[in-house]
């Protein structure tokens, strides 16, 4: 039972240890954030879906990412769901958790990937324990709403 | 959709569980020493629990802490409200500055095994740094480690607290 606000403090802080960690390079590499996330995901579906009956097919999967997994996670549900019915779908978060405590303006849109890097990873790592392989990229615009692409691998 | 919703409450513990799991795992990747890690560790909790106390107090509203026993009260509901557990205080020093916090369940380290080969890690090292980190902010300077670690086949996870000096109010640089 813990408090919400502890998760928005460890996630500012995992951010800042990793961007710590790079120095003198003029691209951050995120890829740990991204990493911490995926196996964050790959554990906490684990929890959240054993109870679960198995899910139709990918679409349904992707419901229940917006749906459920998103409140419990983020407290609200993802604002707009969009697919081209061929591996490619966009979640869009108008009032995302981790951006919505920065200044709406442009002011701090170069670090915005750094606040939403691990969330990426969370999704990926998600699907990945549903087997669904991905690709997860964030886009973010205007803050704080997000826009999140997931590309299913096909093989 | 008539799926059940989730205990949101516990979702988010379990989240925080996790994430701080992987987190450790990837200092313990990061560092070659044990002990680093657990210094950053506390170093992190610090770092939080300099903001977590302006949550508790903006959300509890209390006053100054009168002595050493009412910060430890007080500690004791900080946990209740950020981790939903509820320490016993006990082992006053006969000088009444030093105590402990026993837990006898510890959110932070359900579902997590500690591998031989790390047993120095102070894993719940986070939390001596967010006491730290805290009372640093109404100005007490405190010690905080690990005694006892559930993880370590210990009992209880003890977490003992030693009151080191009031901290002053520094007067502004050029003022007199």
């Amino acid at each position: 039972m813990a408090d919400d606000i502890l998760l928005d403090l460890l996630h500012s802080e995992i951010v800042q240890y990793v961007v710590g960690n790079n120095d003198n390079m003029k691209d951050e590499d995120l890829s740990t954030l991204e990493y911490i996330g995926f196996s964050t995901g790959y554990r906490i579906i684990e929890r959240l879906t054993k109870e679960m009956p198995r899910f139709k097919d990918e679409l349904d999967t992707m419901k229940f990412i917006c749906t459920d997994f998103w409140s419990a996670v983020y407290k609200k549900q993802i604002d707009n769901l969009r697919t081209n019915h061929q591996g490619v779908y966009v979640l869009q978060d108008n009032v995302f958790r981790f951006l919505s405590r920065l200044s709406n303006g442009k002011q701090y849109l170069e670090v915005a990937p750094r606040y939403v890097t691990f969330t990426c990873g969370v999704i990926r790592g998600s699907l990945a324990n549903l087997n669904i392989q991905c690709l997860v990229t964030a886009e973010v615009q205007s803050l704080p709403s997000c826009k999140f692409h997931i590309q299913v691998q096909r093989t | 959709m008539s799926r059940q919703r989730f205990d949101t409450k516990k979702v988010n513990s379990e989240l925080v569980t996790l994430t701080y799991g992987t987190l450790v795992a990837q200092m313990v990747k990061d560092f070659d020493n044990p002990d680093d890690v657990s210094k950053q560790l506390d170093r992190i909790g610090y770092n939080m629990g300099i903001r977590l106390i302006e949550d508790f107090l903006s959300k509890t509203g209390t006053g100054r802490c009168l002595d050493l026993k009412d910060t430890a009260d007080k500690i004791q509901s900080a946990f209740r409200l950020y981790l939903g557990v509820q320490p016993n205080v006990v082992n006053w020093s006969p000088a009444g500055d030093e105590f402990s916090f026993i837990l006898d369940s510890n959110p932070l380290t359900e579902l997590v095994e500690l591998p031989e080969d790390l047993k120095q890690l102070k894993y719940c090292n986070i939390i001596c740094g967010a006491i730290r980190g805290a009372l640093e902010m109404v100005q007490l300077d405190v010690q905080s480690w690990v005694v006892q670690d559930q993880l370590k086949g210990d009992q209880n996870t003890e977490i003992r607290v030693k009151f080191i000096r009031r901290l002053e109010d520094a007067m502004p640089a050029g003022e007199e």
